[in-house]
């Protein structure tokens, strides 16, 4: 299936259809639906608790979802086993909100240990060359034998982020990348955002409630209200909605 | 009139009674259901890395590195003890054989005391609450900082990596700290029969190794074996379905002391019983 964004056709890369998540009793996903397109940036924005991490989490399957289906670059998630849920997660780079370094390795070695396993065709040089290449990109070349514990919550951010492109993803998906940092260092991670998708032309699922980070990385934003899709548009549509709900998403922003 | 609002007031008691033990019933059948999910889940666990044990991509940097962290930064806990093990043992029981005459019998005793009993139990007791602490504490703060989720999404098998890797090292590294506490123990006895007479150091081990033979050894060895699995396992295990929130961590250091210390002390048990038919 193809579609047109600014006339060029695009590919899926994730299609998810009527996506139904329980946790218990609660419902967190009732009837979730969407697409995401080929160098695509897509916002889902949403209040806290609404299922939006959820959401990524279960098209990685690091969550089993009760109904529905994620297709990932045309493949089922639920269908797959271990060995082919390993090599569609080599395609798909995760960002988490906490950055999840890990904490006993080094700089270099948490961007090694991903790239040891994904491009198992690379000689330590060419990994090297990667590793470098995706710190510059970052901009923290300095700090490959630094141990997490010795840097700030931007730069774990940052560290996370450069952990993630290393292995060339084709999908990212980013958990909130901008949550807790301060407004210069939240637009520093947007611009790398984009920065990524130029460069290794990847379509993101970007995860946030700050619409800052919103208007500089989405081409199309999905909003969502009680495990259900609100609404649908483009970030410049959707600040001129009348919608009490949108609107005051973007009045939080404009307080701020 | 009045009878009638009796009966109310015992519909409406017997109303709440019911309410109540129907709420208790409830509460039996959740615990009930809990302790089967974690029976179940116990033995998921063993399976699954029983089944990745033999996996082609054995993560051996990984296990080398469990090796020294369970064996070389264990070694200083295990030598204060082993020495402070013998030299009781030694204290304690030098009296007793003074009384009878046998205190020629102190080396021989004192030995196969801590090669069969002493030395596994003490010892495997010790690398529960350090070794089994720890790795139910790394696990548990891996699992609360997402660490763990990370590692699935970058396409590497945690269960491999962590799990395997040091379920192998505790199972490994244990007996081998055992049979250094109990060289270290015997030094201990050594020294401990040194405070109230003089004993030549050649003629202590000679009459300590005198009594003690390869059925000696062997089920002491084999069942150290086990008690390092059972630190490795319930350790990782503890760790690796601890929650989400930091008090999980917490959580889960205890209870894999509590538990890995109790199963350590009822193999034992078992393993007794069973070198006991031999």
């Amino acid at each position: 299936m193809t579609t047109e964004i600014k006339n060029i056709p695009l590919e899926h890369v994730i299609e998810i259809r009527n996506l139904k998540k329980n946790f218990g009793q609660q419902e967190v996903l009732k009837d979730i639906s969407l697409d995401l397109f080929e160098s695509e940036n897509l916002v889902v924005l949403g209040k806290s608790g609404t299922g939006k991490s959820v959401l990524i989490k279960c098209i990685v399957r690091l969550l089993n979802y009760v109904d529905g289906s994620i297709n990932v670059l045309g493949k089922e998630v639920a269908d797959l086993d271990r060995k082919q849920l390993e090599a569609t997660r080599k395609k798909i780079g995760f960002l988490f909100q906490s950055g999840a370094l890990y904490d006993s390795m080094t700089v270099k070695q948490n961007l090694e240990f991903p790239l040891e396993r994904i491009r198992k065709d690379l000689a330590k040089k060419e990994r090297d060359e990667k590793i470098s290449e995706a710190l510059e990109n970052v901009g923290l070349a300095d700090a490959l034998n630094k141990m997490p514990s010795q840097l700030s919550g931007g730069m774990r951010k940052r560290i996370s982020l450069a952990r993630t492109i290393v292995a060339d993803p084709l999908i990212m998906l980013y958990d909130e990348p901008t949550t807790g940092l301060d407004p210069v260092t939240s637009d520093e991670i947007s611009r790398l955002i984009n920065d990524v998708q130029k460069k290794y032309k990847t379509a993101s699922i970007i995860i946030t409630h700050d619409i800052e980070c919103a208007r500089n990385t989405a081409n199309r934003v999905i909003m969502l209200k009680d495990g259900l899709v609100y609404h649908t548009g483009k970030p410049g549509e959707m600040e001129k909605s009348t919608d009490p709900f949108i609107l005051s998403f973007f009045k939080q922003s404009i307080k701020k | 009139m009045k009878t009638s609002g009796t009966a109310i007031k015992l519909k409406k008691f017997a109303a709440e009674q019911s309410i109540k033990v129907s709420e208790k019933s409830l509460q039996r059948a959740e615990k009930a259901t809990g302790f089967f999910t974690e029976f179940a889940s116990i033995f998921l666990f063993i399976s699954r890395t029983t089944k990745e044990l033999f996996s082609r991509d054995f993560e051996f940097r990984e296990f080398f590195h469990q090796c020294f962290l369970v064996g070389n930064k264990s070694l200083p806990l295990v030598s204060i003890t082993g020495v402070i093990m013998g030299l009781v043992l030694t204290i304690q029981s030098r009296p007793v054989l003074v009384d009878f005459g046998a205190v020629s019998m102190l080396p021989g005793m004192v030995t196969l005391s801590i090669i069969r009993e002493m030395g596994p139990v003490i010892t495997a007791l010790i690398c529960a609450g350090k070794i089994g602490s720890g790795m139910g504490a790394e696990l548990g703060s891996m699992r609360v900082t997402e660490q763990i989720d990370a590692m699935e999404v970058s396409a590497t098998n945690p269960f491999r990596y962590l799990i395997v890797t040091r379920v192998l090292a505790a199972t490994f590294m244990i007996p081998l700290l055992v049979l250094y506490a109990d060289a270290i123990g015997v030094l201990g006895g050594w020294a401990g029969a040194n405070i109230k007479g003089q004993v030549n150091f050649v003629l202590f081990f000679s009459q300590a190794f005198a009594s003690v033979g390869f059925i000696d050894l062997l089920p002491a060895f084999i069942k150290t074996l086990f008690f390092g699995a059972v630190i490795g396992f319930v350790g990782c295990y503890k760790g690796y379905s601890a929650g989400r929130g930091t008090e999980s961590v917490g959580i889960a250091a205890n209870s894999a002391v509590v538990l890995s210390s109790v199963l350590v002390i009822f193999f034992d048990l078992v393993a007794v019983q069973i070198t006991d038919l031999m």
